[in-house]
């Protein structure tokens, strides 16, 4: 793997994928246009760029969650520091609680965001973010990004 | 000594008397606040000077300020607005769930009553910057309480029995109530929050005795719903001509196009004129609705009685920043143009100061300032030039001076030198000479617009800032705060953030600080003095006749600060960020000067997490330490007063 700052469970992922799909020089040589998200991998990440889905995660996270949720996931003075939330949730319990809403201490509401057409298609974006954040991979400021990726261009990789 | 408060409280008064029509309301809240034992309305008095002729407590012994009775709110969330005093009773109120307690001045803050509402929870998120409230307003013996869920309740001022309620907008497609009301002759005003929701916001006036709605007058829409007479309702002087309320949209996006009401009101008395500002429009996003999104972002001037607008003036056409136009609107009579400096003595100096705008340029330095401040002012005759004028700090970073009859525009100035997104602001038409590498919509969506100043919070927000006559100037808490902003395509689903960017925010540049509280001259269009704060001051000002200046710090510090050198006099740390606004009164004779403290709202956002520099690497902690080192939440209230002596 020539990307020096994948985490070891972003590179477990990798690998995985590799195999799943037997296409391990495309994906070592063009590590972004062959990535896709899975809950296991959700982002990718190289010398500081991220894909397009993850950036495309920290615009939806600071137009729709960033007003409660503070800038880059680190929490306000009434809701939490999702970046350490995302330390203990999995893309399951996550997709549950955006879907539902929660309800916590101190009189905070989570919405539900089932109905809002920015924030649904752009869940497994905005879940990757949240995690390259809590996984120290992507730091507060805005992260460098990759193009994105087209379907024909990831097919020819493939 | 003559309290210039009480020139224009007489002027206004006199004005009142002579028309026959004025009810009691009306000249109940103009004699009271006339009287500087009483603070009756959040921002002092209608002109919202926030000025009071109190003077026990002066530049020479704030020092000995102490702390003389505290109250707990029980309430963790951000705690705007500020206390109202009426006779021996404290009434203050509490972010969600919008709790009002009316405290016994006679019995060190003994509650007498206590009046909590039951409101469904899912407002909260709703709310897009904390549940914060502005405060409550008084009139014709009742307690006006503005709650989130945008019930409005009269409660008997004596008793806080509940009187009457109405339902002002609806939280379930993002309407809210975060506002303070103002009562005036027989009406109460109220707005609407939820700008970032799609809102099309309004301005409704209701009856104080049966709460009946009597006009409501939209930022947006045809002529019937915004209450603009095509042929008399000006613009910068000029007919806004038939239905300019969707002239200006494309399709029906005026239909969500924003423009909330949710910042402060004031009236003039003389003219029977209710002035305000309206919000963004909606989306954040410019390139979802071309044109100039009338009349958000507009200071409006209407008829009290029937909502008829007289003038409007539009501060940011089309709106690429979320720069909000509702910031107060503060009142004054004053000399424009400000004539030349005289070269006279220290007497003359105070003598021009009683009627504004002059006192600066003879006060250069702290040594000065304190030699000057020793006479007592004489009377003055009237300069020839004094004009009705109308103050407004605006988020764009532009501080308006303009003639409050006329609605003519008199000066747009810088009030913060790092504002970059506009060179100026052209006379003849009112409009910002925006600047093509900070304009979002030029540069497009999906595309990063960097280093544009003021940030989305503006160089100055809801915080109000006080006028002295003495000084003739206005002293404004302020943002330091620059940002990126990225916009992009949304749709609009009911109820659901409509907001359509993406914000980073960061200190201006090349500063170590993110806020300042400066004394502005708006005769001239100058900053006096500026004092830098570590974290931007998001509490309003209060100002007094003994000259000294009072605001409040989002470490929790209460400051007291020479008006005219800007120089520190005291400090106190509260026990939480104070966002809420300063006021004074007396008991018993004494003066005392009271706070809310209590972490949260706008500031509880990005201040809370600690701003960083956006060119960081990855995991840098930024040169900003969090907030959090600071401070923590809880609201509390402190009166503080002079020891005995």
């Amino acid at each position: 793997m020539r990307s020096a700052r994948l985490s070891p469970l972003k590179a477990a992922g990798l690998v995985a994928l590799a195999s799943l799909t037997g296409a391990v020089s495309a994906t070592e040589s063009k590590g972004y246009l062959s990535f896709q998200f899975s809950p296991e991998t959700p982002y990718y990440v190289e010398d500081g760029k991220v894909d397009f889905g993850t950036y495309n995660g920290f615009r939806r996270y600071h137009s729709e969650c960033h007003v409660c949720h503070g800038p880059a996931g680190m929490g306000s003075s009434y809701a939490p520091a999702l970046m350490k939330s995302m330390q203990v949730l999995d893309f399951d319990q996550f997709v549950e609680v955006v879907v539902r809403g929660r309800k916590g201490l101190n009189q905070q509401v989570m919405p539900s965001f089932a109905s809002n057409m920015n924030v649904l298609p752009h869940m497994n974006d905005i879940y990757a973010y949240l995690k390259a954040r809590s996984d120290g991979v992507v730091g507060v400021a805005r992260p460098d990004k990759f193009p994105k990726v087209r379907k024909d261009a990831q097919a020819s990789a493939n | 000594m003559p309290q210039p408060k009480h020139q224009l409280i007489a002027l206004c008064a006199s004005a009142a008397l002579a028309a026959s029509t004025t009810g009691f309301a009306n000249s109940e809240l103009i004699e009271m606040q006339g009287d500087p034992s009483s603070w009756v309305m959040p921002n002092g008095d209608y002109a919202s000077t926030r000025f009071s002729a109190l003077d026990q407590i002066d530049t020479s012994n704030v020092k000995d300020l102490q702390v003389a009775w505290t109250f707990s709110t029980g309430v963790l969330r951000g705690h705007e607005g500020g206390p109202l005093v009426i006779g021996d009773v404290m009434y203050i109120h509490t972010p969600f769930p919008n709790k009002v307690f009316a405290l016994d001045l006679n019995n060190d803050g003994k509650i007498l009553w206590k009046y909590e509402p039951r409101q469904d929870t899912s407002v909260i998120p709703v709310m897009c910057c904390d549940t914060v409230n502005r405060g409550v307003a008084y009139g014709n013996g009742k307690i006006f309480l503005y709650q989130a869920d945008t019930t409005l309740v009269a409660l008997d001022a004596k008793t806080g029995e509940k009187l009457w309620s109405a339902v002002n907008g609806d939280p379930s497609k993002g309407g809210t109530g975060t506002s303070a009301p103002m009562v005036v002759k027989d009406k109460v005003y109220v707005g609407i929050s939820g700008g970032e929701f799609g809102v099309r916001g309004y301005l409704t006036a209701y009856d104080t005795d049966s709460g009946k709605q009597v006009w409501r007058a939209y930022s947006m829409g045809p002529d019937a719903d915004t209450l603009l007479d095509p042929e008399n309702t000006t613009h910068l002087g000029k007919p806004v001509g038939k239905d300019s309320g969707t002239a200006t949209w494309e399709g029906d996006q005026w239909k969500i196009g924003g423009g909330t009401t949710w910042g402060w009101y004031s009236y003039d008395p003389d003219l029977n004129l209710v002035y305000y500002g309206s919000g963004n429009p909606s989306t954040w996003n410019p390139a979802q609705r071309p044109g100039d999104n009338r009349w958000s972002m507009t200071i409006f001037a209407r008829d009290a009685d029937t909502g008829v607008a007289k003038w409007i003036y539009q501060m940011t056409p089309h709106d690429e920043w979320d720069y909000d136009g509702v910031n107060e609107m503060i009142l004054v009579d004053a000399p424009f143009p400000p004539k030349d400096e005289p070269e006279a003595s220290s007497v003359a100096a105070v003598t021009t100061a009683e009627t504004g705008f002059k006192m600066r340029s003879l006060l250069p330095g702290r040594k000065d300032a304190e030699e000057a401040a020793a006479p007592e002012p004489a009377p003055a005759a009237e300069p020839a030039n004094v004009r009705k004028l109308l103050v407004h700090m605006d988020r764009n970073g532009f501080a308006y001076t303009l003639d409050r009859v006329t609605g003519e525009l008199l000066l747009a100035e810088k009030y913060d030198p790092a504002v970059n997104w506009a060179t100026h602001v052209d006379m003849e038409t009112g409009r910002p000479q925006v600047v093509s590498e900070y304009s979002t919509d030029q540069n497009g969506e999906d595309v990063n617009t960097t280093g544009v100043c003021p940030a989305a919070l503006g160089t100055k927000d809801q915080q109000p800032a006080a006028y002295s006559p003495r000084t003739g100037l206005f002293y404004v808490p302020t943002n330091h705060v620059c940002m990126d902003y990225e916009p992009f395509q949304v749709s609009y689903t009911a109820g659901q953030p409509y907001v359509g960017a993406t914000l980073t925010m960061y200190p201006a540049p090349g500063g170590d600080h993110l806020g300042n509280f400066i004394a502005w001259d708006a005769g001239k269009g100058e900053i006096v003095w500026s004092n830098p704060e570590p974290f931007s001051v998001w509490s309003g000002a209060l100002a007094t006749a003994g000259d000294v200046v009072f605001y409040g710090t989002l470490e929790g510090y209460l400051k007291a600060v020479d008006a005219k050198s800007g120089e520190e006099l005291y400090r106190f740390k509260t026990p939480s960020g104070i966002i809420g606004n300063v006021n004074t009164y007396t008991h018993k004779g004494k003066q005392y000067v009271a706070v809310l403290s209590g972490l949260g709202g706008w500031a509880g956002i990005g201040m809370a997490a600690g701003l960083t520099d956006p060119t960081a690497g990855l995991g840098a902690v930024g040169a900003y330490s969090s907030l959090s080192d600071y401070t923590q939440l809880g609201g509390q209230l402190t009166v503080f007063t002079l020891p005995e002596s």
